[in-house]
């Protein structure tokens, strides 16, 4: 049984539907990746995943369970992380309060996750006094990040994790995906660098339009000539 | 000497009574709009409603604190402070929780406020009458005069302006401690920072607005009962202070706590020195001066029935040199 399906996803905003029929399938140690020019529905459908929008058709299925349409907050009672692309961390609370509030639900367990992120995240234990807000790009996605993973996630769900960091950072968080990937959870991510996230992901997802263009490994997509020529650049 | 223990009488004491009873009416204010994004005008007439609640326990066991040594009225706070914070999720429920779920603009939600406000005054004249009444039912105020050496006159302190500073730190170090330390003090913080990640964290956002109602309720139970028991019970006392309870919080920037209480003994302050008659201290230099300059016998910036225009004036001073408060507050 896969670990997240998506079949024929239907949905937007306002009856304006954005999703014309998505399809994704990610087993639990596998990173999936959603690629596509800007429009595509990339990140909206990410946030249909996530319940933040509403499915008009279609379903999606956490370990052969539907959850379409379920509200964030049961979704992360379920074992569901998202990190949402911007606006990721809480600002003004410390970074070992942003941990803190990550494990909300599972209180029992917050010492032992805080120094498991703190090994994962080295940068992110000598400034866990200091305000989340004070960091800089990349910290500051390892605390949106490390945020997530306090609830032990199943599925992890990030959108654009990498935007605007330098090379050095970018590569560092596509190697922490990696990681936390092979511990068993599934990855599906957004990525605007598409070429670097293809190389990491064992499923792409190409999308344009709110529909899938091409579905193939993460290898094969970076391979294929007509997906190289439209959406990668040549 | 005697000119310093009187600037101390009626400054230090007066703008800290004034400051200690702004700056708890100025956190709930500043709680409720950093978690639900709306001025909330009723928040002065809930400070009557939990005074008239202490009122009526009060009239109803007058001799309860006589074996603890504390007025009656003390005893019955807590009481009285269970009693407001459950009105105050009710309002909630009742009136400002169906207009959120209906997604209205903030306004909607601050003349909504201002219709409970004219509600519970209502109400609370309906039980209380209109005139004013003691919330010393069984004892007289204490007054404690503290002798300083080599002066004639004393310093001049009474039971309830002590218990008023003994109760503001206990809440003040009490909110901290719950802010900085609980769970849910800090989810209340999350929440305030950045609403859709606390609900993708999990947190459970109706409990901490029910939270927030009930932190809201005790302190506004607090401040209506300390300022009543320096003075005495009016059904329309509070309300005078809703202004300078605003601007306070406005000053100490918008959903800050921290902020709110240094606004509130802001303006307290300035209040106080604002109207302080300051030919007083002028007069031991009486004979030094020239004989062309006579000292005038009141020497205040402005006359007491004025002081409601000194809390504005700090207001927009401040919002011109500091748009966002003392503390960078949320901007509205």
């Amino acid at each position: 049984m896969p670990l997240l399906e998506a079949v024929d996803v239907h949905g937007g905003y306002g009856g304006m539907n954005i999703l014309n029929g998505v399809n994704m399938t990610i087993e639990a140690d596998e990173i999936g990746v959603i690629v596509g020019p800007n429009g595509a529905g990339k990140s909206t459908m990410l946030k249909a995943v996530f319940g933040l929008l509403t499915i008009t058709q279609g379903e999606i299925r956490l370990r052969g369970k539907p959850i379409t349409n379920l509200s964030p907050h049961k979704l992360v009672e379920m074992g569901m992380g998202f990190v949402p692309q911007e606006k990721n961390i809480f600002a003004t609370l410390s970074v070992e309060e942003n941990l803190e509030m990550g494990a909300f639900l599972k209180p029992a367990t917050v010492s032992r996750l805080k120094a498991q992120i703190y090994e994962f995240f080295p940068p992110l234990r000598e400034k866990r006094r200091q305000p989340a807000g004070e960091l800089s790009g990349g910290q500051r996605q390892m605390v949106a990040m490390g945020r997530a993973l306090m609830n032990e996630p199943s599925v992890l769900l990030l959108d654009e994790p990498t935007a605007g960091l330098s090379p050095r950072y970018m590569n560092e968080i596509f190697d922490r995906v990696k990681t936390i990937s092979a511990a068993g959870v599934g990855v599906l991510m957004v990525e605007q660098n598409a070429k670097q996230a293809l190389r990491i992901a064992h499923k792409g997802f190409v999308l344009a339009a709110g529909q899938n263009r091409f579905s193939d490994t993460g290898e094969a997509l970076l391979n294929d000539p007509q997906v190289a020529k439209s959406f990668l650049g040549g | 000497m005697n000119e310093l223990i009187y600037f101390f009488n009626y400054v230090v004491v007066a703008g800290s009574v004034t400051g200690c009873i702004y700056a708890i009416g100025a956190v709930g204010v500043t709680l409720i709009y950093s978690i639900l994004r709306f001025a909330h005008f009723a928040h002065a007439d809930m400070m009557t409603l939990g005074t008239l609640a202490v009122l009526l326990l009060t009239l109803a066991f007058p001799h309860a604190g006589a074996p603890l040594g504390l007025p009656t009225a003390i005893v019955m706070l807590p009481v009285a402070m269970a009693f407001t914070s459950l009105v105050a999720v009710g309002i909630d429920r009742a009136f400002y929780q169906p207009l959120r779920s209906h997604g209205v603009k903030p306004i909607v939600m601050v003349i909504a406020s201002l219709g409970v406000t004219l509600m519970l005054q209502g109400l609370i004249r309906l039980f209380a009458g209109t005139g004013s009444q003691n919330l010393y039912v069984d004892a007289r105020k204490e007054i404690f005069r503290i002798d300083v050496p080599g002066v004639t006159r004393p310093i001049i302190l009474t039971e309830p302006q002590i218990i008023l500073f003994v109760i503001t730190i206990v809440a003040v170090v009490g909110l901290h401690l719950f802010l900085t330390r609980a769970r849910l003090g800090k989810a209340m913080r999350a929440m305030s920072d950045n609403p859709d990640l606390a609900r993708a964290s999990g947190i459970n956002t109706k409990l901490i607005i029910t939270l927030t109602w009930v932190i809201a309720g005790s302190l506004a139970t607090i401040a209506g009962t300390l300022l009543s028991l320096d003075v005495a019970f009016k059904p329309d006392l509070s309300f005078f202070l809703l202004l300078p309870i605003f601007a306070a919080a406005i000053v100490g920037g918008v959903g800050h706590p921290y902020g709110a209480i240094a606004g509130g003994f802001l303006v307290g302050f300035a209040e106080t020195l604002a109207v302080f008659n300051w030919s007083v201290l002028l007069r031991p230099l009486r004979d030094s001066l020239p004989t062309w300059l006579e000292l005038p016998n009141n020497l205040a910036l402005v006359g007491t029935e004025y002081k409601i225009v000194v809390p504005f004036f700090i207001l927009v001073a401040v919002l011109i040199w500091r748009p966002t408060g003392i503390f960078k507050g949320k901007v509205i």
